[in-house]
């Protein structure tokens, strides 16, 4: 036993024999709400916007390095893979920072009744979609 | 000193010379957890208006070559700012990732090593992005 929650996963079956019981909540069979969603796309929205620091970083080195480099990572951008890695990221962004306030509400205690944080769930999803689409629309007009 | 006299000193120390403490030590946050915490509800808290800033700076930025990037961090607001959003979003993701490697690498070297690798990956980021940013913004 190497990890001390194990302690907790042992079970016996009913004619005594000891089995390991599956860590709570067994995901498997854990019916998907959009309390759990949301908090499991709060930290890969976290890992996408970590990810994205690396097209910033290789953004201002190369435009701080040469106009060619600059231009180079801007042909990068402007390809179908960069514009799907920059829509993703505009998403990641947004939904993370909605759903980062929604975390803040809650570490001042605020929104913590049922109906309350369902709504607010849905308020993010919707509102990242609203400001990702409208975002892009205005991007795509004035490129 | 006897064999048995050693083995008896052994097992008499471990019981009684390891306190409990020592036996918690290293399992808990040792104090940081606090500071961790609270740093990573700072650095969210100024990226709200910072990433709302950077987006509608990229918007503007569309399409734009190297020159007038350039111009756009040669005005003093804008390179703050730009600062303040790298040590911001690094710091915090720093932290961010400190917990999701915990969560998940079980094995204390592994665990260790990775937090490593993560921590020095992300300086040498944020250190590229500053170096980078005070350059265009102190070009002519
Ligand atoms: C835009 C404003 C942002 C806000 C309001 C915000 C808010 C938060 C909050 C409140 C948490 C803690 C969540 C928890 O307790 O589980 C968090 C976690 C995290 N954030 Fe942010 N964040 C923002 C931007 C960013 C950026 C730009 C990055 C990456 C560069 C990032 C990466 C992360 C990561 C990796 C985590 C850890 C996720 C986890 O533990 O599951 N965040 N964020």
């Amino acid at each position: 036993m190497d990890d001390i929650r194990e302690a907790l996963m042992l079970g016996r079956q009913s004619d005594g024999k000891p089995v390991r019981r599956p860590l709570s909540p067994h995901l498997q069979v854990y019916r998907p709400q959009i309390t759990s969603v949301l908090s499991i796309m709060h930290r890969f929205s976290g890992m996408a916007l970590a990810a994205g620091t690396l097209l910033l970083v290789a953004w201002l080195v190369a435009a701080a390095s040469s106009p060619a480099a600059f231009a180079r990572v801007q042909g990068f951008i402007a390809s179908p893979i960069g514009w799907l890695l920059l829509f993703g990221w505009t998403a990641a962004l947004y939904f993370h920072l909605l759903n980062g306030i929604r975390h803040l509400a809650w570490d001042l205690g605020c929104g913590f009744e049922k109906p309350e944080y369902h709504r607010s769930g849905w308020m993010v999803v919707i509102a990242t979609a609203v400001l990702t689409v409208l975002t892009w629309i205005v991007g795509l007009a004035i490129w | 000193m006897t064999e048995s006299a050693l083995g008896q000193s052994g097992t008499h120390s471990r019981r009684v010379m390891r306190s409990s403490l020592a036996l918690a030590r290293g399992l808990g946050a040792a104090h940081s957890g606090v500071t961790h915490w609270w740093v990573q509800r700072l650095t969210a808290v100024a990226l709200v208006p910072l990433s709302l800033w950077f987006i509608v700076a990229m918007l503007h930025l569309l399409g734009a070559g190297q020159p007038e990037v350039a111009r756009w961090l040669q005005h003093p607001i804008n390179a703050v700012l730009l600062l303040c959003l790298i040590l911001a979003s690094f710091q915090h993701m720093q932290l961010g990732l400190q917990v999701i490697i915990e969560d998940y690498v079980h094995n204390k070297l592994t665990q260790l090593a990775t937090l490593l690798v993560m921590k020095a990956i992300t300086l040498l980021l944020a250190l590229s992005a500053i170096i980078a940013a005070l350059k265009l913004a102190f070009s002519q």
